[in-house]
């Protein structure tokens, strides 16, 4: 069936089967390959991406569910923050880019991606974290090398930047 | 993992998806938020071959302050939940237990219908809707009825919704009586191994993966209303229960979680 969607400000429009997954739609039919599938059961948060600005796992989202809403993924994360004045540094990237590159908080890389829109959907909505509650935030996305202390950083630093 | 092939269907309204159930019969399955449904059809536990979305009703998502309850629509999502400062200052142990289920990306998602017409005995919300008391709207062809949160649960994923009836709401009475929520696990994100709910000063206690339903600890809420002490009644947590056995706990081991959860619920929740 026909599923419209905007992906990263761009309108895409392919025909799905209604069993796709919406992780599989994005990497396959619209091209964009920096939304890993990880555990693939919605446990390890390696496919999260923006539905209508809230994280998601989207290994855990059909393509027909999707259908009609705004979709943001690593790739268009740049954008918005260009588009609010909010970018930063010498690539002009996102808050939270910025800081996983200063605060090292990344070894693999596998794991990033969803991390970084986990930890900027988490912002949205608490802007002035504890490292508790950071450290809750982002529970379901599962990082196997940093031991993670580096991610927390890296998000304690993006709230006192924004 | 890729689900098995369906045809997917949108419902506008709540008429439309009993009318599409009417039509597609045992074959179909609604679809909330789907994180309860969609894994399952993953690993082909499940196989409808129609799906009706009904998580584009937004007549269905609603907090209301009513005569007495909350009316809370059933696609109501997890993350409106804990964030509700209705749900806050009338029902504040369901806004609590919403905040534990899975993760904040899960909780954006998962809906409170959904979840209570899944009827998973290991899930936190249907256990703290049978602890608060709640009553359950289910809409069918021939209009609407309500049913005690006690009376909704019947087995294994299995409730008293009727195939062509559809969840509409959940009603929580309004308290500000003691609560608490003790979920054991051993990893974030994980289901409870055991979990426990004490609602409205121990008047409401149930039980969560002690059973195959979501269960009230009768002995224990009855022995307290005669006086007991939170220990003494905490004692009597497992009687009557059939908890299951996997490989996180056994059943003499959940009974004993049971009991100990309940007694630091109950004094949690200032039951002396």
């Amino acid at each position: 069936m026909d599923v419209s969607m905007n992906v990263n400000g761009q309108s895409q429009s392919h025909d799905v089967e209604p069993r796709t997954l919406l992780v599989h739609h994005i990497r396959e039919n619209v091209g964009l390959t920096g939304t890993n599938i990880g555990c693939d059961t919605s446990s390890c948060g390696a496919c999260t991406v923006h539905l209508d600005g809230q994280s998601v796992k989207s290994c855990t989202v059909l393509a027909v569910q999707a259908s009609d809403s705004d979709i943001t993924t690593i790739e268009g994360l740049a954008a918005t923050a260009q588009a609010d004045g909010s970018a930063t540094g010498d690539q002009n990237w996102h808050p939270m880019q910025e800081a996983f590159q200063q605060c090292h908080a990344l070894q693999c890389g596998y794991c990033t991606p969803g991390m970084v829109m986990a930890a900027t959907s988490f912002l949205k909505e608490n802007p002035n974290p504890t490292e508790d509650e950071v450290r809750e935030g982002l529970e379901g996305n599962l990082c196997r090398c940093t031991g993670y202390h580096n991610i927390v950083k890296a998000v304690m630093s993006a709230a006192g930047s924004s | 993992m890729i689900p098995a092939a369906f045809d997917y269907k949108v419902a506008e309204s709540a008429e439309q998806a009993i009318s599409l159930l009417g039509e597609y019969g045992d074959e179909s399955k609604l679809l909330a938020g789907g994180h309860s449904l969609i894994p399952m059809m993953k690993f082909r536990l499940a196989a409808p071959t129609v799906l009706i979305d009904v998580a584009r009703i937004s007549d269905l998502s609603y907090i209301r302050e009513a005569d007495g309850h909350l009316a809370i629509g059933a696609m109501t999502k997890h993350f409106e939940l804990e964030t509700s400062a209705a749900v806050a200052e009338h029902a504040p142990m369901l806004g609590h237990v919403a905040a534990l289920v899975g993760d904040p990306s899960v909780r954006h998602r998962g809906t409170l219908g959904g979840t209570i017409a899944h009827s998973d005995p290991a899930s936190d919300l249907p256990a703290a809707v049978l602890a608060l008391g709640g009553t359950i709207v289910a809409q069918g062809p021939n209009g609407s009825r309500e049913i005690a949160a006690n009376e909704f649960f019947t087995g294994y994923f299995e409730s008293v919704l009727a195939p062509d009836e559809i969840l509409t709401e959940v009603r929580i009475p309004t308290g500000t009586g003691g609560w608490n929520y003790q979920k054991f696990n051993r990893r974030a994100q994980d289901w409870a191994i055991v979990g426990v709910g004490v609602a409205d000063g121990g008047k409401g206690i149930s039980l969560v993966n002690m059973g195959s339903t979501p269960v009230r600890a009768t002995a224990a809420e009855e022995a307290l209303a005669s006086g007991a002490s939170a220990a003494d009644a905490a004692a009597l947590a497992a009687q009557d229960t059939e908890p299951p056995q996997d490989n996180n706990a056994d059943a003499a081991y959940r009974s004993h979680l049971a009991t100990v959860l309940t007694r630091r619920a109950l004094e949690a929740a200032g039951v002396a």
